[in-house]
This record gives structure tokens, sequence and C-alpha cells, in this order.
């Protein structure tokens, strides 16, 4: 039976099944109240996060694991103002996402009505777009819209704001038409003659880099990637949003540059004579002062966005278009073209063996996260969706983790947002049930977003998270240590406080804990036994270990102070 | 630095200023004047943005990723026509009414309004002859004073 009428919210739910929205992350509330009825007899699977925060990570980390669109629903208001930081963040990490808010009743918008926020407003530079809903027959064309601007060119967040009374407004169901965005027309396919200088370039080039980033694993370019630096030699760097696009371990793969990348990764740049970017925006986590940057290099910048390019780097070679269009030409111009990067490979790989990242676990000694990294590896075989916080063991896991397929890594690069890990992972299980899911997060960063365990719990979404216990909040920490003197000023946390595997009991997980170098594969193999409920380990490790090698922000690449000693010279 | 002009066509729909001046403000840019108004085509509305940003190409790409923005064009000022209208209210006195007078029909000023002891002009031109005018009244005494942002056209296209 269909009615000749729906509510508008009727015709938030059918569109979004209509768009293929399979589950949304959301927290009900006056507002948005009206659409919540119709929801509750949808096929559509609705996680009740207990923060719009939350909610908002969730549907990123759906996001980030599947490459499609994450959904999250909240009301107006509080509801809206919580999801600022999820829109912020998946707008730095261009990640899809599409925020459906309630908002106050069209006649009392702007008179500062109970639970009123401007939530377009607040909104507008946290988002890709974002809409106002005037006319509840508009919901079913705005909703395909908005899903097409989130997911293609550049993917990133999409608002639409709508006034309950647009929500019980009645109307009829009008199969969504053609999209009509004269101002958005992303360029996917590159310019040939670019393409063909690209390649020119390359040609000549002794000592080219691949640095690659997040755009190969939005454009799913990984496999012609491969392709491109396996047949012509190229070493690839991949950046913090791009681990994974290029497998580690590939004798080509030299990893992660930057601020706390490996010697070898950031110095190739500094020694390399081209630049094949794609997919990266020149972050200052990774050139440091833009002046000291690979200054031998030519630079190719191939990326979706054209605001990207030239914006801190000029490029000899622009090129805008999607990363796998780009590279399927770049494979087409060079054609047979055989590049001698034989000497440059061993440069680069007695540099490896000469720079190697390093740790040192003491049998006796307070755990090392690298250390516990390594082995919780050897546990997991590669096969794992890790999700991270932001921070020291942040960098640890992007720095000792290998990474070999795109999409099992997700965390939050460009906002660096602590709190991103546990309500990420729960997204990402929720795609993918079957797959192991790792939250491997900071103290500091969990206890930000802590209280989504409860949704793991109840919504019995059986994730594993590792908390790096350091009682601190170890970057600001080290920052203090090595730029303020020592003086540990509000960075202290306390190890004990709270009790992390009581606090996992409490919220209907399993807690578990580990404090020393025998503990870790024994708590491990406990933890990965466990599939029916979310588990916890409180992984009690050393405050005063730093991450290394460092650059210091606005410092120079050529720079690196790769152990503490260095420090001293400083 | 010289000034540059542009020309930017976007779709008629609410918050369209906003999103524009935010993208602006945003990343930092300056703007000198911004003028909005509507086409000749229905659901088309124009903004003419006055800049001395050495960075103009970088805030042509960021306005151009709004949704909204359909077009941007960067005039030459050597073939661009450029207007803009201004509003001034000057007081006057016995004494001083015919020199303000005969210097605003000099100007080529239009009075709008006189009163007891003020008188409104308007004036349409570069922003060169509004500047000049606005000098010119100052010694008498100018009230209030309103102009109303740049407009451009290219004149061969």
């Amino acid at each position: 039976m269909t009615k000749d009428k729906l509510s508008g919210a009727e015709l938030v739910i059918r569109g979004l099944e209509h768009i293929n929205v399979s589950t949304v992350f959301g927290v009900p509330g006056g507002a948005i109240l009206p659409a919540y009825d119709p929801l509750y007899d949808s096929p559509i699977r609705h996680i009740l996060a207990r923060h719009e925060q939350g909610a908002g990570h969730m549907a990123e980390g759906y996001a980030q694991a599947t490459g499609e669109l994450g959904v999250v629903i909240a009301t107006s208001g509080p509801g809206a103002t919580n999801l600022i930081t999820p829109l912020a963040n998946a707008l730095m990490d261009s990640t899809p996402l599409l925020a459906i808010t309630g908002q106050v009743a069209s006649d009392a918008i702007g008179n500062d009505a109970f639970q009123e926020a401007y939530t377009v407003g607040l909104s507008m530079a946290a988002t890709k777009h974002n809409y106002l809903i005037t006319d509840a027959s508009e919901i079913p064309q705005i909703l395909k819209e908005a899903k097409y601007i989130a997911t293609t060119g550049r993917p990133g967040p999409v608002l639409i704001d709508i006034p309950k009374d647009i929500l019980n407004q009645q109307a009829s169901w009008v199969e969504p038409g053609k999209l009509d965005l004269p101002g958005y027309k992303p360029t996917l396919e590159p310019n040939p003659k670019m393409v063909q200088q690209a390649a020119n370039l390359i040609k000549k080039s002794k000592k080219p880099i691949l640095y690659v980033g997040g755009g190969i694993i939005h454009s799913k370019a990984n496999t012609e990637l491969f392709d491109l630096a396996t047949k012509f030699k190229i070493p690839v760097v991949t950046t913090l949003m791009g681990r994974g696009a290029f497998p580690d371990g590939n004798e080509l793969c030299l990893e992660m540059p930057g601020m706390h990348g490996n010697y070898t990764a950031t110095t190739s740049i500094q020694n390399a004579d081209l630049l094949i970017a794609i997919g990266v925006r020149f972050d200052d986590r990774v050139t440091a002062n833009p002046s000291f940057f690979a200054q031998n290099a030519k630079v190719i910048h191939a990326d979706i966005d054209p605001a990207e390019i030239g914006k801190v780097r000029d490029a000899e070679v622009p090129i805008v278009g999607d990363a796998k269009s780009v590279i399927k030409g770049l494979m087409e111009s060079l054609g047979d073209t055989n590049l001698d990067t034989e000497s440059w490979i061993s440069e680069l790989k007695d540099m490896k063996s000469k720079f190697p990242l390093s740790y040192k676990q003491e049998d006796k000694g307070p755990l090392k996260v690298p250390y516990v990294l390594e082995e919780l590896q050897k546990l997991t075989k590669e096969e794992a969706i890790v999700v991270s916080g932001v921070g020291q063991h942040q960098m640890w896991i992007s720095q000792h983790w290998n990474f070999t397929e795109p999409n099992t890594w997700l965390n939050s690069g460009g906002l660096g947002t602590m709190g991103y890990a546990l309500p990420g992972a729960i997204g990402a299980k929720t795609a993918y049930p079957n797959k192991l899911v790792l939250a491997l997060d900071g103290d500091g960063c969990f206890q930000m977003t802590c209280q989504e365990l409860i949704t793991a719990s109840t919504e019995n979404i059986p994730i594993k998270i590792v908390v790096f216990n350091n009682g601190n909040h170890g970057m600001v920490r080290q920052w203090q240590k090595i730029f303020y003197n020592s003086k540990f000023s509000a960075s202290e946390l306390t190890h004990d406080t709270p009790d992390y595997v009581k606090l996992a009991e409490s919220m209907g997980a399993i807690g578990m804990r580990m404090m020393e170098k025998s503990d870790v594969e024994k708590v491990f193999n406990k933890m990965l036994e466990v599939n029916d409920k979310p588990v916890l380990v409180d992984c009690v490790v050393d405050p005063d270990d730093m991450v290394f090698p460092m650059v210091p922000a606005g410092g120079s690449n050529d720079q690196i102070i790769m152990n503490k000693e260095d420090l001293k010279n400083l | 630095m010289s000034e540059r002009i542009l020309s930017v066509l976007v779709e008629d729909k609410p918050g369209v200023l906003a999103r524009v001046s935010s993208t602006i403000s945003r990343r930092g840019f300056n703007i000198n004047s911004l003028s909005v108004g509507p086409t000749n085509i229905e659901g088309r509305s124009k903004m003419t943005i006055v800049t001395e940003l050495d960075a103009v190409e970088q805030v042509k790409k960021q306005l151009n990723k709004l949704v909204n923005v359909i077009k941007i064009v960067e005039l030459d000022p050597s073939m661009t026509i450029e207007t803009e209208v201004l509003l001034l209210k000057v007081s006057i006195n016995k004494d001083s009414q015919t020199s303000v007078i005969e210097k605003a029909s000099l100007s080529n000023a239009t009075s709008v309004d006189v009163g007891q002891d003020f008188a409104i002009f308007e004036l349409t031109g570069s922003s060169k002859e509004l500047d000049k005018f606005e000098s010119l009244m100052k010694p008498f005494g100018i009230i209030e004073m309103v102009r109303g942002g740049r407009i451009a056209l290219q004149s061969n296209l």
C-alpha cells in the first residue's frame, strides 16, 4: 500500500533508502524526532551513539573503511553543534559524509527558539556544501544531490538542515531527476597535454619519487599506482592519509615522510630531482618549512582539486584530474620507456639500512608502544583494519604497522581530532562485521569519546581497543620536554584513574591489562579469542618515550632529529 | 600591487553571498570592494570583487569550489568598464551654498535632496572620480556618505 502523500520525515527515510543508505549513526532529539518514527520501520540500521561527535566519527569510520557515503543524523542546536568537529574532520580528510540535522520550525527560525542554532551558518566552513530545506517536496532530489556532491570530485561532508514543520509537511514522492548543478563539475579526465609533459619530465628524471596520499585511496587507484611504480621502478612515499595505498614491504615503498616520517622517506624527497605528487596537498606535516622542501626537485602535481595545485608549492606540471585516470594516462604516455633508477634505488636502500626506525624494549623495563604494535601485528597477520587517535601512538602506528591494503588505516590526519579511534572503529566494524577492527588509541584520546564503548557493547559491535596508557597527553609532554624545558603544564592525566578494566566492564565490554613484556602475547591472544563482545586492553606504557625521527614544526627536512641525543644540538 | 577585478557568476540561492564572503575571510584574503546584484539571466546573480591580492589565483580556485559559483572571470582593467555609485550628504550654509553646488555640478554630481543646512548628492563614476568628489566636499563638512561597491563589465566580451 502506498500513500499518495508522505510526510517530510517519510521522504527523508525513503530518500535515504533510494540513495542506497543501509546504515546511519545518530542521536535523536526534539526537532529530528519526526524522522525517527519512519526510521523505526525502515530496513536502514540505526546505531545509537552516546554523543553526536561519536555518531559523526562513526559515519566517518564507515566511510573511510568502505569508500562509500557515511550518514549521521542529529537534532537541532547542541545536536548540530556537536557535529561540527566530525564535519570539519571529514572536510580536512576528504571523507564522504552526509549529515542530516533537525531544525526548529520554520516560523521559529531566527527567534532564539529552544535548541535553535544557526546550523547552516555554523557548518558553512566545515562542509563542502550545505542546505536548509524549505519545502518537503525538495527532499528526495536534495538527498540525491547531496550524495553526489559528497562522493564525487574531492569527497567531503554535506549537511542538510530540515526544520521540524518540514519534516511534518505532507508532499508527494517525486522520483529524483537529473541533477542541475551548473557550478559543480569536477574534472576527472586530465588534460592529455599535461600528462604528456609529465611523462617527458619522468623520462628525464634520474631520481624520481612518487609522493602519494589519500587521493589514491579515494580514487581506488592503488592497483594502477602499483603498476606505475613497479613497471618504471619509481620509489614511493605514502603520506599519513595515503598509508596502504602502496604496500609496505615492497622494495620501492619508503613509507611515511615528514615530521615523524622515517629518515629515508623524508630524505628521499629532499634528494629527489622529480616529485610525482598524486593526491597529496603538500601538508605542513610533510613539507616542514616549504622553502627548504625538495629544493632540487621539479614537481608534477596531480590532484582532483585544482585549489591544491600551487597552493603551497608551484608545480612545473600541474594536472587536474582523478588519480586513477592520471596514472593510466602516465602509463600510456610512458609506454615502454626504460627508466634508469637503479643507482637511486640502491642509494635509498643503503639509507634505509643506515637509518632504520628504532626502539629498545627492555625485558624488565616499561612497555614501548612500537614493541607492542609489532607483537600485535604478528598475531593479527596483517588482516586488521586499524583505527587510531591522534598523537604519539598514531605516529608510531604509521611508522611501525605494515599496511598493505588501502582502507585498512583510518585516522584523523588533517584536523588531528583526538577521540576519533573508538567511534571510527565502531563505524568500520559496522561496515565489515567479519573483519578484525582494532582501535589503537592513546589514553588522552580515549577519554574524549570513551562513552561510545557503551554503543559498541549495546549495539553488538565487537571491536578491539588497545589504550596505550602513558598517563599523559604524550605528544604534548614530548613537546614540553623538547621546547618548554620539561615544564609539564597540564599534560598529566594519571595512569590509574580511570581504572580502564573496570571502566570497560561497567560499559559492557571485557577489560584486560598488560604491564610488561611477558604479558603482551598472552593478553593479546586472549583479546583475539573474544568475538562476541568489545574488548579493551589497558596497555600501560612508558610515559617518557618520545617519537623519533622528528622535524620540528617550521624546520627544514634536511635537519632530522633522529633520537634523544640529537636533541642536545637543538 | 595592482588591483584585480573578479566577475563572479553565481546561482541566486539563499546564502550564496555568505558562502562567498566566508570563503574569502576564511582564507585570510582582503577585499577592497564587493557588490552583488541580479543579471539578465533568471536565477543568476553577479558579484564584482575587487582585491589587491597577489594570491588572486588561489582566491579564484577556492571560490570555484563553491557549489553555487558558476563562473569566475578576471577582468582585464584596460578593457573594463567600471563604475560605482555614491551618495554624499554635506552641510551647507549661506556662505558655502553656492560654492558647494558649483563644485558638485562641475563634478557631474546630481543633487537629490536639499534641506536648510544640508544637501545630498548622487554621483556615478569611476572610483577615482568618486574619491575626488569626496575630497572636494570634505572642507564643507561631510555629514554622511555611502558608496555602492564597484561593478564592472569587460567591453570586448
